[in-house]
């Protein structure tokens, strides 16, 4: 299975896709309403990583996404900041300059994202760069090939290397559910994550289809309340990618709540990776306070 | 700004009752019509979880009953057996149809007279009633088909006695085979749970039926009785407790009639060391506080490989803190009502006897409302095979857990009980899957899954959960001479 000479055995419970998927289902049928439903909304604009991570991305982008960030939406009082702003390493140091104040993290992506497909030596000075830059967090991938070539223990000897070359930083690793193929694999990857140090588990880039599911998300939340059933330790979660609508978002709330319990229902221990999911959740507190829905136009892109 | 945000609540969530419509009071339904008796003698039929009277039912007397046979005799005689399939089909589709479109209704219904949470009777109860009307439509027609070589024939009238667990998916479960094959039916539903079997009646007249083809008399056991004992009853078909099962037994013994009975239960539900553990977990609950365990094939008795039994208990009580106890009508309720006193009260003791006996004892801590029956989810741990409640049939939301080592051990086991309904099985391993169905003493035994139900598959017991089959190809024949 593997060459390396301190051969660890990862082992996880089985995981059964019919059942996950109708537990997932089950919370979507929880009906969150009135009071309930404020609060939950604004929780799920407090956990939002606003996200840029395109090959055009520039400066100008990024300052608008920082203004964004502090700025959600004037018009209505009283709204929470987003989390998280998340860029690629060269615009940490902006972001930084362009957050200053304002108690909003910078996430920034790092270890080749998005593939991966890098020495470790490259992959450790991306991180040490977007460190150096000020991150207060660091999206990393895992090395999906060698994954599922069965070298579990190079995947977690990289995890555990790069959360040395963090620091203070937080480490969110990406395991890149869409491209792990099964349940199971989700389940050990995330168990080789959480083994190896990770403070955040992340399902996607956001660069691959599928990216985050419910169910997926769900497999990803009992790895962690298992290790902090045995531990007493807390990991985080985020899933990412694919979230752009307020109701779903409060269903992976329900889902947090009910798998983990409400200390995780805190931006310090769930977000979510999305870029349009911020309007649509400002459209339904607008509704939520003037009874009727506003256009999207009244709502700023960026 | 970080935003701190312990304890999320879910508010309140009503299903609205304003769109249903109920009589003050019903008669009985014979020969296509409601019928109002001049003997005047009616009870209650109250909302377990208020204690609020929802509608007047009528005691039906012997006569009424004299009446609805002769009133099916005269259907059966007269054009219903001799309709081709084809007919008999569309009028069970027409059924099925008007079922979907007042779903709504019935599902309220359902969960205001019997107490289950609105998620279940709108999630599974009502959609899976219209399945089986549906379901059977399809076969009235193709019944040469299903019994190749041979000609079916309707048994004559069929009288049918249902529980009031499932109210209205009992009467469609026994409604459907039985018109599809070409009998008449007179169906008495349990006295606490008449009203989904009165709005069908009420789709029924609506759908156009011949008159008598299906009659409704409503009370108590004496009304059953007079149903099983009348001579002109070719069928008796009874889902219930094993008691009146067996009295049922007694009472046709030396008489030509058929018969189908589907009983209490006591299953075994079996989770193996190498299962996937969460998804047991859930099944475990779909299991045993699915419609607060008034399921006769609830998984009852929990075996669990003794090398797990730590931490799948820990899950188990995790997951158990987490189901919503109250108002059936709240769309976010996981367990309703007790469906009444006298049943809260049987399980209440078999609660005590359990403490007596001296296993561990667990419910979650969660508030129960004021007025209405109620029990939380109850777990027994450290129970003995000898112990009572892992013996008898408690008919609620209480679970019992025994540990084992072995497969022989736990087939063993499982088998040792005088029930057979279901059982299931959880394991990440197809062959022993395939081992342990084989030898389970159990009519139903799912792996890896629990309480699904299909129209397409049989349903029915082994021993003295009864015998005979409902669903499927297999619920045909027992409405028919073949």
């Amino acid at each position: 299975m593997n060459q390396s000479g301190t051969a660890r055995v990862f082992s996880s419970p089985a995981i059964d896709q019919v059942g996950v998927v109708e537990r997932a289902k089950r919370f979507t049928a929880r009906s969150i309403k009135s009071q309930a439903k404020r609060q939950g909304l604004g929780m799920v604009l407090s956990m939002i990583d606003l996200t840029t991570l395109e090959g055009m991305d520039t400066e100008g982008k990024v300052k608008q996404l920082c203004y964004k960030a502090q700025h959600l939406h004037d018009s209505i009082d009283g709204l929470p900041n987003v989390a998280a702003v998340c860029v690629y390493p060269n615009f940490v140091g902006l972001a930084k300059r362009s957050l200053a104040g304002s108690g909003i993290k910078v996430a920034s992506v790092a270890t080749a994202f998005p593939s991966g497909n890098s020495s470790l030596e490259i992959k450790l000075a991306d991180v040490s760069m977007a460190v150096s830059e000020g991150a207060d967090e660091i999206d990393m991938v895992i090395s999906r090939g060698r994954f599922h070539r069965g070298d579990y223990n190079f995947v977690f000897d990289e995890i555990a290397a790069v959360k040395a070359a963090c620091g203070e930083s937080r480490l969110k690793t990406i395991l890149e559910t869409g491209e792990l193929g099964s349940l199971d694999k989700v389940r050990l990857a995330s168990d080789i994550a959480i083994a190896a140090g990770a403070d955040f588990i992340k399902t996607s880039t956001g660069k691959i289809q599928p990216a985050a599911t419910m169910p997926v998300t769900l497999v990803m939340l009992e790895a962690i309340r298992d290790h902090f059933q045995k531990t007493g330790l807390m990991v985080g979660m985020k899933p990412a990618g694919g979230i752009s609508k307020a109701k779903l978002a409060l269903h992976y709330l329900i889902m947090v709540k009910e798998t983990l319990g409400d200390d995780w229902l805190d931006p310090k221990w769930f977000r979510f990776g999305a870029s349009s999911l911020a309007n649509d959740v400002l459209m339904q507190i607008a509704k939520q306070q003037t009874g009727a829905y506003q256009a999207a136009n009244y709502f700023a892109i960026d | 700004m970080t935003q701190k945000n312990k304890h999320w609540n879910l508010s309140p969530a009503p299903e609205s009752t304003g769109h249903i419509s109920l009589k003050e009071r019903y008669g009985v339904f014979i020969d296509g019509e409601f019928r109002m008796p001049d003997h005047g003698n009616v009870f209650s039929s109250v909302n377990p979880s208020t204690g609020e009277v929802l509608a007047e039912i009528t005691e039906s007397s012997s006569a009424e009953v004299d009446q609805a046979v002769a009133a099916a005799r005269a259907a059966f005689t007269g054009e219903w057996s001799k309709m081709g399939g084809g007919e008999r089909g569309k009028y069970l589709y027409r059924l099925a149809r008007l079922l979907q479109e007042k779903s709504r209704e019935f599902a309220v219904i359902e969960s205001l007279d019997g107490g289950k949470p609105i998620r279940e009777s709108r999630d599974v109860d009502v959609p899976l009633a219209a399945a089986h009307l549906f379901y059977y439509a399809g076969w009235a027609d193709k019944l040469s088909y299903a019994f190749p070589n041979r000609s079916p024939r309707p048994l004559g009238v069929a009288g049918q006695i249902i529980p009031w667990n499932f109210p209205l998916l009992m009467a469609a479960w026994k409604i459907a085979p039985a018109l599809a094959t070409g009998n008449t039916v007179v169906l008495k539903p349990a006295e606490t749970t008449s009203l989904t079997a009165l709005k069908l009646a009420e789709l029924i007249q609506e759908a156009g039926f011949p008159p008598g083809v299906v009659n409704v008399v409503t009370g108590h056991g004496n009304v059953g009785a007079a149903i099983v004992n009348h001579n002109d009853v070719d069928k008796v078909a009874f889902t219930g407790s094993t008691e009146v099962g067996k009295m049922i037994q007694k009472a046709i013994a030396g008489t030509n009639k058929r018969c189908t009975l589907e009983l209490g239960g006591k299953a075994a539900n079996i989770v193996f060391d190498d299962a996937a553990i969460d998804q047991a977990v859930e099944g475990i609950v779909n299991g045993i506080y699915f419609n607060q365990g008034h399921v006769c094939c609830a998984g009852s008795r929990l075996f669990v490989q003794e090398s797990i039994h730590d931490e799948l208990i820990e899950k188990l009580k995790h997951r158990m803190g987490t189901l919503i106890v109250g108002d059936p009508m709240d769309k976010n309720t996981d367990v309703g009502a007790i469906n009444s006193q006298e049943q809260l009260a049987t399980i209440e003791q078999y609660i005590e006897v359990g403490k007596q006996e001296g296993a561990e004892f667990y419910q979650p801590d969660c508030e129960l409302p004021q007025v209405g029956f109620w029990c939380r989810p109850t777990l027994f741990t450290d129970v003995a095979q000898s112990n009572r409640r892992a013996q008898e049939d408690i008919f609620g939301p209480v679970l019992a857990v025994q540990t084992f080592r072995t497969v022989a051990e736990v087939i063993q086991k499982a088998n040792n009980t005088p029930y057979g309904l279901s059982a299931g099985v959880w394991t990440d391993k197809g062959s022993k899957i395939f081992n342990m169905t084989s030898q389970m003493k159990a009519g139903v035994v799912w792996a890896n899954t629990y309480n699904l139900f299909d129209p397409t598959s049989p349903f029915g017991g082994f021993k003295e959960s009864g015998f005979g089959r409902e669903g499927g190809l297999h619920g045909l024949s027992a409405y028919l001479e073949i």
